[in-house]
């Protein structure tokens, strides 16, 4: 096995992942980046969207968060989580219909307020993110 | 002098009340091993965060005046305390002394002229404290600390409350109060401040601090970061106090338990001394009616 690191993957209710890894991909706000052993210390604010442990070139774990903060230090990987689940315990109709009661809401919301309009917008971007997570390819 | 009737009825009502408080106690102990175990699953996130919340407010020390959450409004004047009891009682002193520590600090802070704001979760703090300060009550977030497993909405959503009073100019300074759980004997009255944040020391590896980048700049991160410690300082004082409820209604039923099991025997024991009491007057009576023939 080639050189790993140690990912910790928390969430405020759970710890999802705290295993060594060879390479994870993170959702960054500013783009997906690989994370590989002796990786120059960063903090990044995450998007929605998954996070994928690599052993080798094969994806052996996705988890999607709907957002978070990603540490990578000397220790290794931090990633604190919001709403973090398994791609493989997702249920495909549930959150199928989780985007169309978001995007409902949207279009229902009247004369929302800015910070109504931000949020409602959020979950919408969140439902949608989780939607592609389960239909992407597995890279 | 009670006949024996009463007694016997006395008896049977004391052994009834000992069943309900006994299965309290069975109940509030399978409780509290999920609450426990449930404020033990948060307690990593927490820590992670305060790590890097440390670590980033070193980063962003020398600039400026900063995020207000961490740097505070610069008075001292409004306190806000979140009040964190249970919806039900019978549960020892749980309530009453997070309670009493509240109310001394409100006078603690009126002495001192300063005013004090409260939110009450959990309905028990709030009709306790209704009757003295019902008018520095704001809010009363219902539903929360009766829940069987609090989720960490519920928290945000108290957190939200907390940051748009906030931001309205509403408060200086926020405490949370709650029972930090130490063993299910023992549960502490502890005030933590919300805000301004209080950050730990940075956890520095060696004395070498290491340089990290930022993705996208402190300031945004920062900003994000801050409201949401804030939602988990408050989740995990929630669940302590979860914990914290459930160990102390253990102990109140098991002293209950143990004093209905005295009574009984108390009760028992003098309900046969009448008896017999009774049986031997009537003998006398028998004997002496018989003599006088």
């Amino acid at each position: 096995m080639a050189e790993t690191l140690t990912l910790e993957l928390v969430d405020p209710e759970r710890v999802l992942a705290s295993e060594p890894v060879e390479m994870v991909v993170l959702p960054g706000v500013e783009g997906d980046f690989g994370v590989l052993p002796h990786h120059a210390p960063l903090v990044s604010l995450l998007r929605p969207g998954v996070i994928r442990l690599y052993e080798g070139a094969k994806v052996t774990r996705r988890i999607f968060v709907a957002g978070g903060f990603a540490e990578v230090g000397e220790q290794g990987c931090i990633v604190l989580a919001e709403g973090a689940e398994p791609v493989d315990q997702l249920d495909r109709a549930a959150v199928e219909q989780a985007l169309k009661d978001a995007e409902e809401d949207l279009a229902d919301a009247r004369a929302p307020s800015e910070e109504e309009r931000a949020r409602l917008e959020r979950a919408v971007a969140i439902a949608r993110a989780r939607l592609e997570a389960l239909t992407a390819p597995v890279v | 002098m009670p006949s024996l009737k009463d007694m016997r009825t006395r008896i049977n009502s004391v052994r009834a009340t000992r069943k309900i408080t006994s299965a309290m106690k069975l109940v509030a102990g399978s409780k509290l091993r999920r609450a426990q175990e449930h404020a033990e699953a948060a307690r990593p996130f927490a820590q992670k965060m305060a790590a890097m919340l440390a670590n980033l407010a070193a980063a962003v020390k020398d600039q400026g005046e900063g995020h207000p959450l961490l740097a505070g409004t610069g008075k001292d004047e409004v306190h806000l305390i979140v009040v964190a009891t249970a919806d039900r009682g019978l549960c020892g002193a749980f309530n009453s002394s997070i309670v009493r520590a509240t109310r001394r600090r409100i006078q603690e802070l009126k002495e001192q002229g300063k005013s004090v704001k409260l939110i009450c979760v959990g309905r028990k703090g709030r009709d306790m404290l209704r009757r003295e300060f019902g008018d520095l009550i704001v809010e009363f977030m219902d539903g929360i600390a009766g829940k069987r497993r609090i989720g960490f909405a519920d928290a945000e959503r108290i957190a939200q409350k907390v940051l748009a009073l906030y931001e309205a100019g509403q408060f200086d300074v926020a405490t949370i109060v709650f029972n930090r759980f130490k063993s299910a004997m023992a549960q502490i009255v502890t005030f933590k401040q919300l805000v301004p944040v209080e950050p730990g020391e940075a956890a520095t590896g060696e004395g070498v601090q290491a340089i990290y980048e930022f993705e996208p700049d402190e300031e945004r991160i920062l900003a994000e970061l801050l409201p949401r410690n804030l939602a988990v300082q408050i989740y995990g004082a929630l669940l302590e106090n979860a914990a914290s409820e459930q160990g102390a209604r253990m102990v109140a039923m098991d002293n209950a338990t143990r004093n209905a099991g005295e009574m009984i025997d108390r009760l028992t024991l003098r309900y046969n001394r009448q008896r017999q009491a009774n049986i031997t007057k009537e003998l006398i009576e028998i004997v002496s009616g018989a003599e006088a023939v």
